[in-house]
């Protein structure tokens, strides 16, 4: 019985694979290694199309025009691992940009203060999401399309519709904006927080019991239950750590905007969707690194980057953005098809 | 306070096997009631478990075999009557207290997460952590060590179709799937291990592995119970029989005493047990 499965076992793995089958293969392993192939070829591409792309000053300038979507997309890799959509990101990130801002201001409260109390209404909206999605049982697209407009709404309401200029707010909150140079490579505190909310969070996926019952909720809910994991309560967690997440990128864009303005970045839930997806995540949810993001954020910003360096029309951008969301999905069927 | 034993047919039990009864039984069920308004779910159901030995449940659909099982899992809580493990009353509200109590149960729908690696599985929701700093404050995974004692709990099975502990297991088969649920049963169960339905979406050779995984982990020394379906199955690897009927239990047998016809009819009703020769 068992020297007869083994056999057919040996002869299952031992058989030959078309190079198709092998690339399957690798991508089902390592979802990221595509997007990181597209972003070194559009590296290439755009250097050949204008040298000045290769520089260490664009670079600097296209990690600060990444660091806001590449936070936000943070977040949103969450709420997708778990099968779930964020439709909310930008407006919970302008919410608490605008109440830092105002509370400095208009409350004339120190800046960290202010900071921490944006910081809290944005994770407490994650919350709230979380609950309409735990507790009530409504599909993640319905609940964050309600909060977009809630959030919306109550972000202009609050700041009357008017921005607040760098110049009325406290150092400590445009601070993200200020940054330092390693030779010609000019980095802002912003470009760095991003890049510690990557370390942070992609040792928790990776590393910790919770990242795997996140991977877990998102692939199948009912069995993660069945096997002991409080698949409820880590799908309230994911929702309010994406929040928090969403009040640091707020915190970034003052200082990257130089402002807090009531419609900034309007783009961003899509903008964060689209790195997700280009960066190899599986809408399906469960599958995915989070790595991925941060390439898949580069390359859409590489491409606006890139094209207006090229003097190409920027709707090239946007028309190719839409391709590759479209591949990157494609290749996920794909992928997803291993046996 | 333990119960008695319910009355037992010892002459059906090969007598290598016979040692295994003199033991108290590791789980029992007594007079197990669950009612439903009124609708009666289970009507007063015995049962004994001893370690070392497979115990089948069969009946036909609705005769309350999954309402037993729940019952003795912790999914349900019976209206009335009393269920003891290791001889103390025990009182379940929820799966995880069975769990924590030494009752391990592989669900029909196998409750695997596809796309985590079989360490992963094995290990999900009991994670263990690095020693030292790293565990204790990181909180950081103990990957290495959880797959090398993956690997130690699917050999012990005689598992050898699965080699590698970090494959994802959608790309195992369905036996191999039910290999992994079975190997975290019994890497966890330190007492009573709950197979429902384990061969039902399986071929004849896959059956046969889990067949044999189920026979091992009896002879490691647990209890375990068998629902099932399929009757060659349980005449192949149950020691006893349990045969439920109509919410009630309509007597116990052994693949000695009774062939499946037998079992079968006494299932439907077209034949009845005496009462006073239980196996």
């Amino acid at each position: 019985m068992t020297t007869s499965t083994s056999d057919a076992a040996s002869r299952f793995s031992g058989r030959q694979q078309s190079p198709l089958q092998r690339l399957q293969g690798l991508l089902h392993s390592y979802p990221w290694v595509s997007p990181l192939v597209i972003l070194i070829v559009s590296f290439i591409v755009f250097t050949i199309l204008n040298p000045r792309f290769a520089t260490a000053g664009s670079m600097g300038l296209l990690f600060q025009q990444t660091a806001i979507v590449a936070a936000l997309a943070i977040g949103q890799t969450l709420v997708i691992l778990t099968a779930g959509i964020d439709l909310s990101v930008g407006a919970i990130m302008v919410l608490s940009m605008m109440v830092m801002a105002a509370l400095a201001k208009d409350g004339g409260m120190p800046g960290p203060l202010a900071m921490l109390i944006g910081l809290a209404l944005a994770t407490g909206a994650g919350l709230l999401n979380g609950l309409l999605v735990t507790r009530i049982n409504l599909p993640p697209f319905i609940v964050t399309l309600g909060t977009l407009s809630i959030f919306t709404a109550i972000a202009l309401l609050y700041s009357g519709g008017s921005s607040i200029q760098a110049s009325h707010l406290p150092d400590f909150l445009n601070a993200l904006g200020n940054g330092f140079s390693i030779g010609g490579l000019r980095l802002t505190w912003g470009v760095l927080l991003v890049i510690v909310m990557y370390a942070v969070v992609g040792f928790i996926l990776s590393q910790t019991a919770w990242g795997r019952y996140v991977y877990a909720v998102g692939d199948d809910p009912e069995s993660a239950r069945l096997s002991g994991v409080p698949s409820k309560r880590v799908l309230l967690q994911v929702y309010t750590v994406a929040g928090l997440l969403y009040g640091l990128a707020a915190w970034a864009l003052i200082g990257r905007s130089g402002a807090a303005t009531p419609n900034a970045y309007p783009q961003a839930n899509l903008d964060s969707i689209t790195a997700v997806v280009i960066g190899g995540t599986s809408l399906f949810g469960g599958r995915g690194r989070l790595v991925g993001t941060l390439i898949g954020a580069l390359i859409v910003q590489s491409f606006a980057f890139g094209l207006s360096l090229a003097g190409v029309n920027q709707q090239y951008r946007v028309l190719a953005t839409g391709i590759l969301v479209i591949v990157a999905v494609g290749i996920d069927q794909w992928i997803r098809k291993v046996k | 306070m333990a119960p008695s034993k319910l009355p037992l047919a010892v002459d059906h039990i090969p007598s290598e096997k016979r040692h295994v009864y003199d033991a108290e039984p590791i789980l029992s069920g007594r007079d197990l009631r669950i009612q439903w308004g009124h609708v009666v779910g289970l009507d007063g159901v015995n049962l004994d478990l001893y370690k070392g030995e497979v115990l089948a449940v069969i009946g036909d659909n609705g005769a309350g075999k999954s309402t037993l099982i729940k019952c003795l899992t912790g999914a349900y809580q019976p209206t009335a009557g009393q269920i003891y493990l290791d001889g103390k009353e025990v009182d379940f509200k929820r799966p995880q207290d069975a769990r924590e109590a030494g009752i391990e149960t592989v669900y029909q729908q196998l409750a695997v997460i596809p796309a985590l690696d079989i360490a992963s599985n094995l290990y999900l929701a009991r994670e263990e952590r690095r020693p030292g700093p790293l565990g204790s404050v990181l909180r950081m995974l103990d990957k290495k060590g959880m797959a090398k004692r993956a690997g130690d709990s699917v050999r012990e099975l005689g598992i050898q179709t699965i080699q590698n502990m970090n494959l994802a297991v959608e790309n195992l088969s369905g036996g191999q799937r039910q290999a992994v649920a079975v190997a975290r049963a019994a890497a966890f169960g330190s007492k009573v291990v709950v197979l429902d339905e384990p061969t039902a979406a399986l071929g004849v050779k896959e059956s046969g592995m889990v067949l044999d995984m189920i026979k091992q982990l009896r002879d490691n020394g647990l209890g375990v119970i068998l629902i099932s379906h399929n009757m060659p199955h349980v005449w192949e690897a149950a020691d006893r029989i349990h045969i439920q009927r109509l919410g009630g239990c309509a007597g116990v047998i052994t693949p000695a005493s009774h062939d499946m016809g037998e079992g079968v009819a006494i299932m439907t009703g077209a034949k009845k047990l005496t009462q006073d020769t239980p196996a």
